[in-house]
């Protein structure tokens, strides 16, 4: 009985255990996570699925794009965001810059 | 494996692949490889009006380094089935 219960707890232990790098990850599943991709896009939404390139993906998804523009004839920089939603989306990991997992507020 | 095995059970469904140079192709979803390469068959480019010389690409192979999204039907699959294979994956297995 009380093996039993060790083991349960060096179960859990384990699940919230951040030994590598990628743990932290693990432990963002089902939860929102900024992720923040080459070409000067950001997404935030709900972890479903990661492998180890760091391919994921996430669900409603909030993707921000920025571009900035020369004006013609100021040369100032005009900062453009584009923001779109997607449902359901497939990330290919070669893009990942970052990862950052949710504000824990507890 | 995760995706890959993914991708396969999505084989037939209407997806959208975004490829890094922009260009956003939707399609039916023919065969997938380990590479997460993608053959997909009844092809139309999203916006034709940037992109007429892909008019007439009816089918076409995709080579898997130039995804940068694929966009996904919501009824795709079970997402607690995800979630465990996704730890499944995570510890090694």
């Amino acid at each position: 009985m009380a093996a039993a219960a060790a083991a349960a707890a060096a179960a859990a232990e384990e699940e919230i255990a951040v030994k590598e790098p990628l743990d932290l990850i693990r432990l963002s599943l089902d939860e929102r996570i900024y992720v923040k991709l080459r070409s000067d896009r950001e997404l935030r939404g709900k972890l479903h699925a990661y492998d180890q390139h760091l391919n994921m993906i996430l669900g409603d998804v909030e993707e921000i794009v920025t571009t900035v523009e020369i004006d013609d004839e100021t040369y100032e920089e005009i900062v453009r965001t584009t923001k779109r939603t997607i449902p359901f989306l497939f990330v290919r990991g070669d893009g990942v810059i970052l990862v950052s997992p949710p504000l824990r507020t507890a | 494996m995760l995706f890959f095995s993914y991708f396969k059970e999505l084989v037939g469904k209407e997806v959208t692949v975004e490829l890094k140079n922009d260009l956003a192709i939707r399609g039916t979803l023919h065969s997938v490889d380990q590479y997460l390469n993608i053959k997909l068959e009844n092809t139309r480019v999203v916006d034709q009006d940037k992109y007429p010389h892909m008019l007439s690409v009816r089918n076409c192979f995709i080579r898997g380094s130039v995804v940068r999204y694929v966009l996904l039907p919501q009824d795709g699959v079970d997402i607690d089935i995800l979630h465990d294979a996704t730890r499944r994956e995570a510890r090694g297995g």
